[in-house]
């Protein structure tokens, strides 16, 4: 947690009239709706582009319609990492797509070539990230690339546990590790949040820190 | 300009027509190879590669066509919305589907070489054999 989000400790004045409580709740409204206004904006492009018709009147008319979305059926807000990389973002999206032609050519010869002799295994892979977004980000791109779904996320320790299609030696798997934290760096380098892209900058050649090297090499087959 | 084989009229119409046309036989190619590996795959978790995974392509390349039939800037949202709420969805139900596979035993111990769930669930099994 971040140092700013800590309240301030109330001036006896405040406590007396209650004051601090209505302008704390005031404040936290307005940080929520500051949170959920990217995700507004998307509902409003999703009514847009639903009508096919991007003019202002339809446009206010949709953002209305967000509004009561987001006010009526409240979810717990996605909190944004506050940083997304445009140009990263962009050489992400071509490579997510080279990526998933790729292995789609490369499932299909899977299922020519072995088909039921196929052999998989369950990769368990530790991220650097903690947060939830990033869980959600990065398993929804390995399970988009296919040849790879998330079986089981454990929220504790951050690892994902992937279904791995044709995978035949602990050094294949070893292979796909490496591929799944590259793609988790190149995440990072696009939509991290600060803390996340110092910690990746740090990291350097070596490759990941030593804890989760350990938990990696802990949870090799004998 | 010659655009594979067509010597005459070679005009902007024809090729994205026949982008229209491999575009579409190739999304079409990759559902059969989907139902190929429905039959041909061992599991439960094997299949659901087969199923789920050459339709994020397949679906790409046939809204690829549709988009270059009608040819109106205004079709291209939408397309794009179909195609983004696929790569949202599909996602969620292999993972659901999955999980649920694996807890309820569905997955052929012998088509894997490596399993690292397996130990932690049995860890956490044995700690509360303990624990009783």
């Amino acid at each position: 947690m971040s140092p700013h989000r800590h309240p301030r400790p109330a001036r006896p004045s405040e406590l007396l009239t209650g004051a601090r409580s209505a302008r704390a709740r005031a404040r936290r409204r307005r940080a929520r709706f500051l949170i959920e206004l990217p995700l507004m904006l998307w509902l409003v492009l999703v009514w847009g582009a639903l009508w096919r018709d991007f003019s202002p009147g339809n446009l206010i008319f949709g953002f209305v319609i967000a509004l009561g979305v987001v006010t009526t059926f409240k979810l717990p807000p996605v909190e944004l990492s506050g940083r997304f990389n445009p140009w990263q973002g962009l050489v992400f999206t071509v490579l997510f797509l080279r990526e998933i032609v790729r292995a789609s050519i490369q499932v299909v010869l899977v299922v020519l070539r072995r088909g039921p002799k196929v052999r998989n295994a369950v990769i368990g892979i530790r991220m650097r990230s903690q947060e939830d977004l990033m869980a959600t980000v990065l398993g929804h791109v390995l399970t988009l690339i296919p040849g790879s779904f998330v079986v089981e996320i454990d929220r504790t320790t951050s690892t994902l546990y992937l279904h791995v299609l044709d995978i035949n030696t602990v050094q294949e798997a070893e292979d796909f590790r490496r591929q799944v934290r590259s793609i988790e760096a190149r995440i990072i380098r696009m939509m991290g949040s600060r803390e996340e892209l110092a910690a990746l900058d740090a990291e350097g050649p070596a490759g990941p820190d030593p804890a989760a090297r350990a938990n990696r090499s802990m949870k090799e087959h004998p | 300009m010659i655009v594979l084989g067509l010597t005459e009229g070679g005009t902007l119409d024809q090729v994205l027509d026949w982008i229209v046309v491999i575009s579409m036989v190739s999304g079409a190619l990759l559902s059969v190879a989907a139902g190929i590996g429905l039959l041909r795959f061992p599991d439960l978790f094997s299949r659901m590669h087969a199923a789920t995974k050459p339709q994020v392509l397949g679906l790409f390349l046939m809204l690829l066509s549709v988009a270059l039939q009608i040819r109106a800037w205004s079709a291209v949202p939408i397309l794009v919305l179909a195609w983004f709420f696929q790569l949202l969805t599909a996602p969620v139900t292999a993972h659901m589907v999955g999980r649920a596979g694996y807890r309820t035993r569905h997955l052929k111990q012998e088509t894997l070489v490596l399993d690292d769930l397996n130990e932690v669930v049995s860890e956490a099994q044995r700690r509360l054999d303990e624990g009783r």
